[in-house]
């Protein structure tokens, strides 16, 4: 089952805590692509409506004694017209917004996702904001439609962190999300209690999960 | 605003549970879907509210005030709509593990399941037994009775339908299930408890129909079974609300492709003159604070899917609800403080036709800040008026209460026809049952209507891709 969150354990191997993190922004700005990037460090130039990315999880190691694991959340397409569920929001720990560079009108975007974000998910929640094609730009610099000053000058007035990104280059993308990670509250994060207790915490509904199934084990 | 594809297999309207199931299911074994809600928010009349949500559809609100405001913050508040638990061991739990949408959602237990004997200030609330053990030290019989009661159970647990030597000598699958309970020589209020309380029916129908034995004898199995699974009660419910349902599996449907569209109306639905059959859809998408920018469309499809409210002309009404949703700052007497419960007020010990149900969950959920409960009082209606009189016993048993939430009764829906006509499946309302097992017998039965093949959920997450860690 996956965790709600900030869940982790500390002892002598160090610390370990887990994070949900969304993906937001316009269609076709590359937010699978980034995520595809960093978890499997791959790219695929015509890659499809993001379809079967349920979830993603990867790991960034900060030091020898502290590793955050992202538990990933792609938005599945429910962004395209704007039908995103609470579900989505809810104890998201952070929040990477993405846009492309060389579409103006997708950082109006990005900016309208962040204010949902502010509306809707935890008060703390970590934001980043990726300007994301770098490598469209490194070839042709004509095709750059936001100056990196322009949004980076929004980025520090909103708060946020932010970088210039290519997901097809992977310039940038690990820097990106260990910036996330470092920003984290990694001490507030719990010892996670892995074996839940069916009493008191979250249940695991899987049948192997008991052993008490099917009729002929009826404690009757 | 994007384009909508010219064309899909099925077209969804209504984001409830039964639609949204029905949408990932169909998602998952590859069909094209298109799912469209007039309301802003999923799940239609299974959504959870925010307080002030909550406030604007009853109608609470002197003009100029917002007392919803003394609740806190009004996210903090996901009140069901549905007065429903899900079975440990029922269809739903077997669907959201069979799709892994579990991964979205968080299930806790409620606390206790409990059962009203008599009435008025002298009742008692007992915990109800479900096993052997437990009809053992039950205050609800005598001790004749509990032995008695300890034989029944012991035989249900051990019932095999397809075993004639578990039989006990009835000629099982036509006898009634008066003629099981005179067998074990049970006495009426213990009937009472296990037919109401067990078995879950919310009347005394089922006592003389003849061969509803063995639909009887499986609903007590699956009533143990649940409480066997994890203890308290037989009964789960998902943090945040029961609204997280239909969210969980809108979102597997999406990662399966398919598309969603809140604050969308139908403005018609096509059929062919010839066949009678559905063709498409004209539809129109408004963007929230930005109604000039609606976007009209149109586009072909096989199927649609929908719940009754969109096709008044459909339908016939089988029924009324009663429901009222009670905030309480304080937890129900007589039921160990327990901070979740369901209690069940058997129909014969307040002198009507059917039960009445008190569902309460709490902060113990994430569904309102600590302090406070959640109560819904329910029943089918007997009567065409005073229908709060008819709640009065399961309101007496709340306490104080700190604000009332009570509409209309509720008129519940089925489609006058099975679809086949004009590819038109349209589903049940939510009955008065305190569980899902209809709700998921009515995903079970559009599925096999509009594809013609049963539905099979197992192994359905196979084709789910997750990243290895």
């Amino acid at each position: 089952m996956a965790g709600r969150g900030p869940a982790g354990r500390s002892g002598a191997g160090g610390r370990f805590a887990q994070f949900k993190l969304v993906l937001l922004g316009e269609s076709a700005v590359g937010k699978s692509s980034l995520v595809l990037r960093f978890v499997k460090d791959q790219f695929d130039d015509y890659r499809e409506s993001t379809i079967g990315a349920a979830f993603l999880t990867q790991t960034v190691t900060l030091d020898e004694n502290t590793t955050v694991k992202f538990e990933i959340w792609d938005t599945a397409g429910q962004e395209r017209y704007k039908s995103l569920a609470p579900m989505y929001y809810r104890n998201a720990h952070c929040a990477v917004v993405v846009y492309d560079i060389t579409q103006a009108s997708s950082l109006d975007k990005a900016k309208s996702w962040i204010k949902e974000l502010q509306r809707q998910a935890n008060e703390n929640i970590i934001i980043a904001l990726a300007g994301n094609k770098k490598d469209t730009v490194d070839e042709n610099p004509d095709k750059r439609a936001v100056p990196t000053a322009d949004a980076e000058a929004y980025a520090k007035e909103a708060g946020l962190l932010f970088f210039e990104t290519s997901a097809k280059t992977s310039y940038n993308v690990k820097e990106l999300f260990t910036a996330i990670a470092k920003k984290l509250p990694l001490d507030q994060a719990g010892p996670r209690n892995l074996r839940a207790n069916p009493r008191t915490g979250p249940l695991d509904l899987r049948p192997e999960a008991t052993g008490q199934q099917g009729a002929g084990n009826c404690n009757c | 605003m994007e384009e909508i594809a010219p064309e899909y297999d099925v077209v969804v309207l209504g984001t409830g549970l039964t639609e949204c199931v029905l949408s990932g299911v169909l998602s998952v074994k590859g069909k094209k879907v298109l799912h469209i809600d007039r309301n802003d928010h999923y799940g239609g009349e299974s959504a959870s509210l925010n307080m002030e949500a909550l406030y604007r559809k009853y109608g609470n609100i002197q003009k100029g005030e917002e007392p919803w405001k003394k609740y806190g913050r009004v996210n903090d508040w996901n009140v069901d709509l549905v007065p429903k638990l899900l079975m440990a061991n029922g269809e739903l739990t077997n669907i959201l593990v069979s799709t892994d949408v579990t991964r979205y959602l968080e299930f806790r237990q409620i606390a206790g399941s409990f059962v009203q004997q008599g009435s008025g200030a002298r009742a008692t609330i007992a915990k109800v037994p479900s096993s052997a053990s437990e009809a053992l030290s039950s205050p609800l019989m005598g001790l004749f009775e509990k032995r008695r009661a300890k034989k029944f159970l012991e035989w249900v647990g051990s019932f095999d339908q397809g075993n004639p030597s578990t039989h006990q000598g009835l000629s099982i699958n036509a006898c009634t299930m008066k003629e099981v309970y005179d067998k074990f020589g049970l006495e009426a209020t213990t009937r009472d408890f296990i037919g109401h309380s067990m078995a879950l029916y919310q009347s005394d129908e089922y006592i003389n129909t003849p061969g509803q034995a063995v639909e009887t004898i499986e609903r007590i199995r699956l009533y143990a079974n649940s409480m066997a699974r994890y203890g308290k009660s037989p009964y789960i419910y998902p943090l945040y609300g029961l609204g997280e349902l239909p969210q969980g599996f809108a979102r597997l449907s999406a990662i399966y492709g398919g598309t969603y569209m809140l604050n969308t109306s139908v403005d018609e639905v096509i059929t062919d003159q010839s066949t009678g059959k559905v063709t498409g859809i004209k539809a129109t998408m408004v963007e929230r604070g930005n109604e000039d920018q609606s976007m009209k469309f149109e586009t072909k499809t096989t199927m649609i899917l929908g719940d009754p409210s969109y096709f008044p002309g459909k339908t016939r009404i089988s029924g009324y609800l009663l429901k009222c949703i009670c905030i309480l700052n304080h937890p129900i007497d007589k039921t160990n403080d327990s901070d979740s419960v369901q209690l069940i007020i058997p129909q014969s010990q307040v002198g009507r036709k059917h039960d009445i149900y008190i569902a309460m969950v709490s902060a113990a959920h994430n569904v309102c800040p600590k302090g406070y409960y959640i109560a819904i009082v329910s029943t089918i209606a007997e009567s065409s008026a005073n229908h709060h009189l008819e709640l009065q016993p399961g309101l007496d048993r709340l306490g104080r209460i700190e604000e009332r939430f009570m509409g209309p009764p509720i008129p519940l829906y089925e489609p006058l026809e099975d679809g086949k006509k004009d590819s038109i499946f349209i589903s049940k309302s939510y009955d008065a049952t305190s569980h899902f097992e209809t709700t998921t017998d009515d995903v079970r039965d559009i599925y096999r209507r509009a594809t013609g093949e049963e539905l099979v959920v197992e192994g359905l997450r196979e084709g789910v891709q997750v990243a290895e860690e």
